[in-house]
């Protein structure tokens, strides 16, 4: 499988990283090593660790670095940014219309089934339209890149996708160590990402909302593996970073607990899941939300970003529909390719899969993280059989994709620098604007010829650049 | 501020000060089992374990007071949640949780002692000496009091912040002075002895105040001069005056920036007013051990009025 | 018929509780088949919170409730004027999509019982199908009290092959969904006019999408499709989903609760 290296085209080296060549050429051995311990030390320091839900081991383990940034050209970020919005302004569509008329489902573009019997469907949401008609206000797409000019979209995440403050501190601590990198390339900034944040999440404020809107960031606690980046978004955007229990509802409305009494709340950006929002309207035994939360929210007294039932447009078998949705609500071509994707619960499908299995890649339609998924190339007989197995018995719970020859940045390893496979997560803002902050989370597989880039699988981050023009 | 962040930096600052005065407690227990003494060393570890109020917690999981075990217990064991293990670990736990409101400088002390607590149990426990841990907590405690003096802006946060020092200073102060209450509470006789004022002289190390007691009121160390010194004298900075008077300086400061007064205003100032009432003829006449007793019941109601204004989140 | 309503619930605390939120389905639904003459909710101290209608058309009202708190009580009172419709709910005005209905929830769980039980009944059309459906239910689940409780699931109490109206609706639920059919439980009030009568005035039942007709209730427990004897307050997955009553009490120990129910004919 031929791969596409973003640096080297055989000798000659690609535009956007024309400036990097001498900088790893000239960079001995011990600056390197230097560096790198520098950049953990600052890491460590500023406490950005990640903690892997069930794998137990240190919690303040960190996501390595890697220092060899991965660079795009204006000319390639613009493609991929009018593809980004495109696609984030699609999902809002078809979460408008789910919620509301299925119009999708009624001219027969996508199946009901999908949609209505899907886990991810709230009912207690039908009928509701959030402000501005905004379901998904953070839009991550995931996004693999296999020639100069092909990139698909691996899956997309309109709930609460996380990883911007890898992209933020990745940049911080670039800027930090390689200043002179960033006076010879003229880099795009991406440290309006907050502010931007800030002013999408107050542009969504309540109906009953008088005057600047409270906004408040609700994360499950300091156990949970992202709370960093809670409280760096908190920091930035100067909101409080809020539990369940410092909400309570009083009335018609939200609170907040403070030193000087009960503080009214108009926008919460919420960083956990729908089932746990709140006790009343979903998991009962729920103690990170807020009793009474769904009521004020569906009477206009509060927002919660993302909406609740924004699940279902990421899901990976809708993924499958985003370009018919694109099609559908905006009457436009899709700029960004899916991935060719068998849905294994159509008979056709499940024995094409059946008979490829070991060229193939198979997901779970709810997993993440990159877990309960087989890499069939990489894969041994035994676990080809087990997959095998899953897929006759419950095939409806899983999708196919070709293995892709994903694109590969030169990565520091042991051995000097090496060609490593990475893709791209961009964090797209809806709100009475769309936009979208030069930049990303690049994710590198650090072991060899690996496929997988999930931090809770040996994956690293990169500091991704987007040169002006 | 959210209550739960006030609350989050009004524990950082107790288990700070606690830790420390752990620490200082490990230093009286093994300067005052150096003692020649008339029950031996085993009933004085025990006092002091009743003076912090662990001995029931001990006796069920070591049994009899072993020097060794005391140690483990107090310095090392996660069971105890007043060891200096716990109280380190939580007080960087609560600053993880509220890391924005903290500055940098803050942080990386408590983080700084976590880091190093966590070698600490990794080494071999006999190269361990005492005197250096005990010196390592009070070095550790006094950078983080300091990077909070020096650095954090003066707002809300830094007044719960030093209304949670002081309250667990005072009790401390009123613990540590009790630990002398019962050492020699079987023996009456001692009082006065120079066993007696050998025992408060150690107090006085233990508290780091020996230097200073003496530069205040030269001569004989005596009960009196003791009980003035940790008790009344606004100059001590451990003394019960001194933590009175700076929650009644923070609370008040809280109370202004928030336009209204509530019923720990109050009780801070009559905790205030009962200390600048007393003498030390007054204290001994009711009985030290009496008169600590109600101090810490008194600072204990206090911090119960606290938590329900302001900590809770109760307030309307 | 014209009904009325008297229904009290009492929430009792061992220790007091801080505060109490509740989320309330207790008005009557606005369809062809009901008319409110008055109707009136009042909660204990409680402080009226927001309202909205749902996507399932079920009118919903928060309260809150400010502690310390020993007992809460909600009482119902109010008049409704019912009309038989053979159990079709006419002019019910919704959002949510009928194949919502579909999804399977834990009580409504189907097991190799039910997915034979299920497979008992035929019928020439869909409407056909659901009365069969809801008579297997009542053949093969006999109504007696005391044997379940508010967890049991479908599967379960078939087993048992006793239960009460909740297990009725959660089995009829089950199977008709095995068939393809929508299905959701309702809850609501029944009038019993005969003396000793064995089933309950707070009551609940399964509606099943027939297409041509829309929602159609069915009550295996009674053998019948609602009639002007019933009330109907709103619908959900299951009996957890459509509880005319969700609430969380914060703080305190040891709730405890009883219900009253009184539904007679009201004079015109």
């Amino acid at each position: 499988m031929s791969q596409f290296n973003e640096m080297y085209q055989g000798a000659a080296v690609r535009v956007p990283y024309a400036r990097l060549q001498d900088w790893v050429a000239t960079m001995p051995q011990e600056l390197r090593s230097l560096k790198q311990a520098e950049a953990e030390a600052l890491f460590r320091r500023i406490g950005i660790t990640f903690a892997v839900y069930g794998e137990g081991g240190d919690p303040d383990r960190l996501i390595p670095f890697d220092m060899f940034p991965r660079v795009f050209n204006a000319a390639e970020w613009g493609k991929l940014e009018k593809g980004i919005k495109q696609r984030a302004r699609a999902l809002n569509a078809f979460l408008v219309d789910v919620y509301g008329r299925g119009e999708i489902i009624r001219a027969g573009r996508i199946p009901a089934r999908l949609v209505y019997q899907n886990e991810a469907y709230e009912k207690a949401v039908a009928g509701f339209v959030p402000p501005k008609g905004v379901y998904s206000h953070i839009v991550g797409v995931d996004i693999v890149r296999t020639g100069p000019d092909e990139f698909y979209v691996l899956e997309d995440n309109c709930r609460t996708p996380s990883g911007v403050s890898y992209m933020l501190e990745s940049r911080e601590i670039m800027m930090r160590m390689f200043p002179d990198l960033f006076r010879e390339n003229r880099i795009e900034p991406v440290d309006g990402y907050s502010e931007k944040l800030r002013r999408t999440l107050a542009s969504v404020a309540p109906r009953k909302c008088r005057g600047e809107p409270t906004v408040v960031i609700l994360t499950p606690g300091h156990f949970n593996s992202a709370y960093y980046e809670h409280s760096l978004l908190a920091d930035l955007m100067g909101v409080e970073l809020v539990e369940g229990q410092d909400l309570f509802v009083d009335g018609e409305f939200v609170y907040m607990r403070t030193t000087e009494g009960p503080r009214r709340v108009d926008v919460i950006y919420r960083r956990i899941d729908d089932a746990f929002l709140d006790p009343l309207c979903f998991r009962p035994d729920s103690m990170l939300g807020v009793p009474g939360l769904m009521d004020v929210y569906r009477s206009g007294g509060v927002t919660i970003c993302s909406a609740p039932g924004a699940g279902v447009a990421d899901d990976k078998a809708v993924y499958t529909y985003v370009p018919e949705m694109v099609r559908f609500y905006l009457g436009e071509e899709p700029i960004l390719q899916n991935v060719p994707t068998w849905q294994c619960g159509k008979p056709d499908d499940l024995g094409h899969v059946l008979d490829k299995l070991p060229d193939l890649v198979v997901k779970e339609v709810h997993g993440s993280g990159g877990y309960g998924m087989l890499v069939g190339p990489k894969a041994s007989k035994d676990e080809i059989e087990r997959f095998r197995l899953k897929l006759t018995e419950d095939p409806g719970n899983y999708i196919a994709q070709p293995t892709l020859a994903l694109s590969t940045v030169p990565t520091f390893v042991e051995e000097g620098v090496a060609p490593r496979h990475v893709d791209l997560r961009p964090y797209c803002l809806v709100g009475e604007r769309i936009e979208l902050v030069p930049g990303g989370l690049t994710r590198v597989a650090l072991k060899e010829g690996s496929l997988v880039v999930n931090s809770s699988q040996g994956g690293g981050v990169k500091d991704t650049w987007v040169l002006a023009e | 501020m959210l209550s739960r962040t006030a609350d989050n930096l009004y524990w950082i600052a107790r288990y700070m000060e606690r830790a420390d005065t752990i620490a200082r407690l490990l230093e009286v227990g093994s300067r005052i089992s150096l003692l020649p003494s008339a029950h031996g060393y085993r009933s004085e570890w025990d006092s002091l374990l009743q003076a912090a109020g662990l001995a029931t917690l001990f006796a069920r999981k070591y049994g009899d007071p072993v020097q060794r075990n005391i140690e483990s217990f107090l310095f090392f064991d996660r069971d105890n949640p007043s060891s200096v293990a716990s109280c380190l670990t939580a007080a960087r736990e609560n600053g993880r949780i509220v890391r924005t409101a903290l500055t940098t400088q803050v942080w990386d002390a408590l983080n700084t002692a976590f880091q190093e607590l966590k070698q600490l149990e990794r080494a071999e426990r006999s190269t361990l000496e005492l005197s250096r841990l005990t010196d390592w907590v009070m070095r550790h405690a006094a950078m983080v009091r300091g990077a909070i003096d020096a650095t954090l802006l003066r707002d809300d946060g830094f007044n719960f912040l030093n209304i949670g020092y002081y309250l667990e200073r005072g009790d401390n102060t009123a613990r540590l002075m009790d630990v002398k209450y019962y050492v020699l509470l079987p023996r009456v006789e001692f009082v006065g002895s120079g066993l007696d004022n050998y025992q408060w002289t150690t107090l006085l190390r233990a508290m780091g105040a020996h230097r200073a007691f003496h530069w205040a009121y030269g001569g004989e160390v005596t009960a009196a001069k003791i009980a003035d010194f940790l008790i009344l004298n606004p100059q001590s900075p451990r003394s019960l005056a001194t933590c009175a008077a700076g929650l009644v300086n923070h609370l008040g400061r809280v109370a202004k920036a928030y336009g209204r007064e509530t019923l720990a205003q109050e009780k801070a100032r009559e905790l205030l007013a009962g200390i600048e009432r007393a003498t030390t003829d007054a204290i001994f006449d009711e009985g030290l051990h009496e008169f600590l007793s109600r101090y810490i019941g008194e600072a204990a109601d206090l911090a119960n009025a606290i938590h329900e204004a302001y900590l809770s989140g109760e307030m309307r | 018929m014209r009904l009325s309503v008297d229904h009290v619930t009492r929430y009792r605390y061992d220790a007091p509780v801080r505060s109490v939120v509740q989320s309330q389905r207790l008005t009557p639904s606005l369809f062809a088949g009901q008319k409110v003459i008055d109707w009136e909710v009042t909660v204990t101290e409680g402080r009226k919170g927001a309202a909205h209608r749902d996507g399932a058309g079920d009118q919903v009202q928060a309260w809150t409730i400010a502690g310390p708190l020993t007992s809460v009580e909600v009482r119902v009172r109010g008049t409704v004027e019912t009309e038989d419709l053979a159990g079709v709910l006419r002019g019910h005005r919704e959002s949510v999509m009928p194949d919502c209905y579909l999804r399977s929830t834990p009580p409504t769980q189907a097991d190799v019982a039910l997915h034979r039980l299920a497979e008992t009944a035929s019928g020439a059309d869909s409407l056909a199908l659901a009365h069969a459906l809801s008579q297997a239910v009542s053949d093969a689940i006999a109504y007696r009290p005391g044997v379940t409780h508010a967890h049991t699931t479908a599967a379960e109490a078939l087993a048992l092959g006793e239960g009460v109206c909740q297990d009725h609706a959660h089995a009829l639920i089950a199977v008709a969904r095995l068939r393809g059919i929508p299905a959701r439980y309702v809850s609501g009030y029944l009038f019993v006019s005969e003396e000793g009568a064995p089933h309950e005035a707070a009551h609940a039942w399964a509606e099943l999408h027939v297409p041509g007709l829309g929602w159609v209730g069915f009550d295996p427990a009674n053998r019948c499709c609602p009639d002007a004897r019933y009330i109907r307050l709103g619908s959900g997955f299951d009996a957890q989903d459509a509880a005319p009553i969700r609430g969380v009490a914060r703080g305190g120990t040891g709730e405890s609760m009883d219900v009253t129910v009184a539904i007679q004919q009201a004079n015109q």
